[in-house]
């Protein structure tokens, strides 16, 4: 990309409008949202606004908060998968796969590799369906509608996929503790394939649409710049923190589920603008769709669940019916949970908005003691009093859609 | 910043003991932990922010260890290196277990502001010094914290946040109608109808009325 074209100086533009005085205005407040086209779900801007600038602005949060973690601490780990849909409902799967990863670690236990590849398939589709509809959104949002109705024909066909492999499109609660649900039915992997063959050049000219599109880079370009500085300073994680040029992707840097098998790029920005979050989301599909191909091609045979987690992964459907024991055991977890060992654990998976983890404190037993969900979310937005401030109220609806949040793991 | 590669966990317990003889390493099942008196944290949190590499905080929360514990909070910060990616985790109990408080690492990390916003609002953990101390997920005003271990899951009616409303509408927030939950097997001695989980209902329904406020 060419770097030779100036940035507008945020600050400098607000002081600008601050000390002309034939520019000097009451300031206004204004609240936007918590339905706003703009502000994807139950978001609400506080802002301050001096004319079309915006001198001040104070999120408020909370209308999508239902006490995840309360309940979490009041059943057991697998009841607790349903919710983990409900954090981030654009990409579930992702989160199934980090809630049953940070579980097991707590207790320690290995899955099998034709799980952990399941389980790498089913994240990185989740990111491209997510990233699809954070694209189709942030078309929107600056104006450009056509993007959407494509980055949407390509979701459906994921959707009908994750509904063949769980069940549902979109609530899939497919991961349980030690292993998935179910494996995968026949023909299925075949399917992923061929979708990915024909979703690459579609994906390059929905990309087309907008990487060069004037409209676009006039309301992207040098507009929501965030440093590294201030991206580390803030938290950010994921697309948001390799917009602003920090290499760090929890699928490279602390592999889990057998990530480090797999031969993948990390995209970074260079400016930390809206385009460059726009361009890094566009690349991650790029690579997801590698990741995929790559487990598609070295796809495991075996189990797809860790057999000799006994206490842990309820037994097979047969077995209950014909061995006592196995009833039992089917009975225990069932009513009693999963049997963790006592301590701490602190688990982060790259889900596709960022870092997602789970801190979680056991005392023992099926139910944790106290379980802390670290959004990506949550972290994203706290920047936004800081790269808001100083820009045009049309450019907090850029800055916004760049960001790629979403209310329901925000508010928890 | 200079980002050397972090170091492992016994480096980091001698690090951390040079400069603050209380730390202590704390059983972990996964990333280096140590405790640390509340006092000392944000200086500790500064010298693995700019000597060891450990740039970005990834959160902040609090563990409620029981309505009798004393003490009874805890306030556990989590760093990660975004060059040697390692992470490590700061535990700190608060003194007080009525009024615990915290001192506010606002300083160090802009980001800290709303993790420890949230902390005060769902367990109640003062920041001292933090520029801005509101609730972030609960409305303002509202009279509890809930993750506190003494909150029923049900939860506890309260007036609406809006007081025209609340006046014109005579309604308020109710505790949700459990219907059976919270849904797990208690073991131990008890007899079978006692540890079913429909034994265990905190809150009311069809038949049961609803409870007092607290």
């Amino acid at each position: 990309m060419p770097t030779d074209y100036a940035f507008p100086d945020s600050a400098a533009k607000t002081a600008n409008a601050i000390e002309a005085p034939e520019f000097q205005t009451e300031k206004m407040s204004l609240s936007m949202g918590p339905s706003h086209p703009s502000t994807h779900g139950v978001l609400r801007l506080q802002l301050e606004l001096d004319g079309e600038i915006v001198t001040g602005c104070d999120p408020v949060l909370g209308y999508l908060h239902r006490g995840d973690e309360k309940i979490a601490e009041n059943m057991t780990y697998n009841q607790f998968v349903p919710y983990t849909d409900r954090l981030d409902y654009l990409a579930p799967l992702a989160n199934n796969v980090a809630y049953a990863c940070a579980v097991e670690r707590l207790a320690k236990l290995e899955v099998p590799e034709r799980c952990q590849a399941i389980r790498v398939i089913c994240s990185e589709m989740a990111r491209i369906s997510a990233h699809l509809l954070g694209l189709g959104a942030y078309g929107i949002d600056v104006g450009a509608w056509a993007i959407f109705l494509y980055t949407f024909t390509e979701r459906e066909k994921l959707y009908k996929l994750f509904e063949e492999l769980t069940g549902a499109r979109f609530t899939t609660s497919y991961t349980r503790i030690g292993g998935v649900a179910r494996d995968v039915p026949e023909g299925w992997v075949e399917k992923v394939d061929a979708f990915c063959d024909q979703f690459l050049p579609i994906l390059e000219n929905i990309l087309k649409l907008l990487t060069r599109n004037k409209i676009f880079i006039d309301r992207t370009q040098g507009v929501g710049i965030i440093s590294k500085v201030d991206a580390l300073a803030y938290g950010l994680t994921g697309p948001n923190l390799r917009g602003s040029g920090v290499p760090l992707d929890l699928r490279k840097d602390k592999p889990y589920s057998g990530y480090e098998r797999y031969e993948f790029d990390v995209a970074i920005g260079a400016h930390g603008d809206c385009f460059d979050r726009y361009m890094v989301r566009g690349e991650e599909m790029r690579q997801s769709v590698r990741i995929i191909k790559q487990a598609i091609k070295s796809f495991p045979k075996g189990d797809w669940y860790a057999k000799d987690a006994v206490r842990i992964f309820a037994p097979r459907k047969e077995k209950v019916l014909t061995s006592m024991e196995e009833l039992i055991n089917n009975f225990m977890i069932t009513t009693e949970g999963p049997q963790m060992p006592a301590g701490e654990v602190y688990f982060e998976a790259e889900v596709p908005k960022g870092a997602l983890g789970f801190f979680i404190v056991s005392k023992g037993g099926g139910v944790p003691y106290r379980m802390k969900i670290r959004s990506p979310s949550f972290c994203n937005l706290s920047i936004l009093p800081k790269v808001c401030q100083g820009n045009l109220v049309s450019d907090v609806v850029s800055i916004l859609g760049s960001l790629d949040f979403v209310m329901g793991e925000c508010d928890r | 910043m200079s980002s050397p590669a972090a170091a492992p966990a016994t480096d980091l317990l001698a690090v951390l003991q040079a400069r603050f003889p209380a730390a202590v390493a704390r059983p972990s099942g996964d990333h280096p932990a140590f405790d640390l008196p509340m006092a000392e944290v944000p200086a500790a949190l500064r010298l693995l922010r700019d000597e060891h590499g450990y740039d970005l905080l990834i959160d902040i929360t609090a563990v409620d260890w029981d309505v009798e514990a004393s003490p009874r909070f805890s306030v556990v910060w989590h760093l990660l290196s975004s060059t040697a990616h390692g992470y490590v985790r700061i535990v700190a109990a608060c003194a007080d277990d009525a009024e615990p408080t915290a001192p506010s690492v606002v300083s160090l990390w802009a980001g800290a502001n709303w993790h420890e916003r949230e902390t005060f609002d769902l367990m109640g953990i003062r920041f001292t010094d933090h520029p801005d101390l509101r609730r972030i997920l609960m409305w303002d005003g509202y009279p509890f914290h809930p993750l506190r271990k003494d909150f029923p899951l049900a939860g506890i009616e309260t007036p609406l946040p809006d007081l025209e409303v609340a006046d014109l509408t005579k309604a308020s927030v109710l505790p949700a109608p459990m219907m059976g939950g919270p849904f797990v097997a208690s073991t131990g001695e008890m007899n079978l109808t006692e540890a079913e989980p429909r034994a265990k209902d905190e809150s009311w329904n069809e038949r049961n009325t609803k409870p007092a406020v607290l």
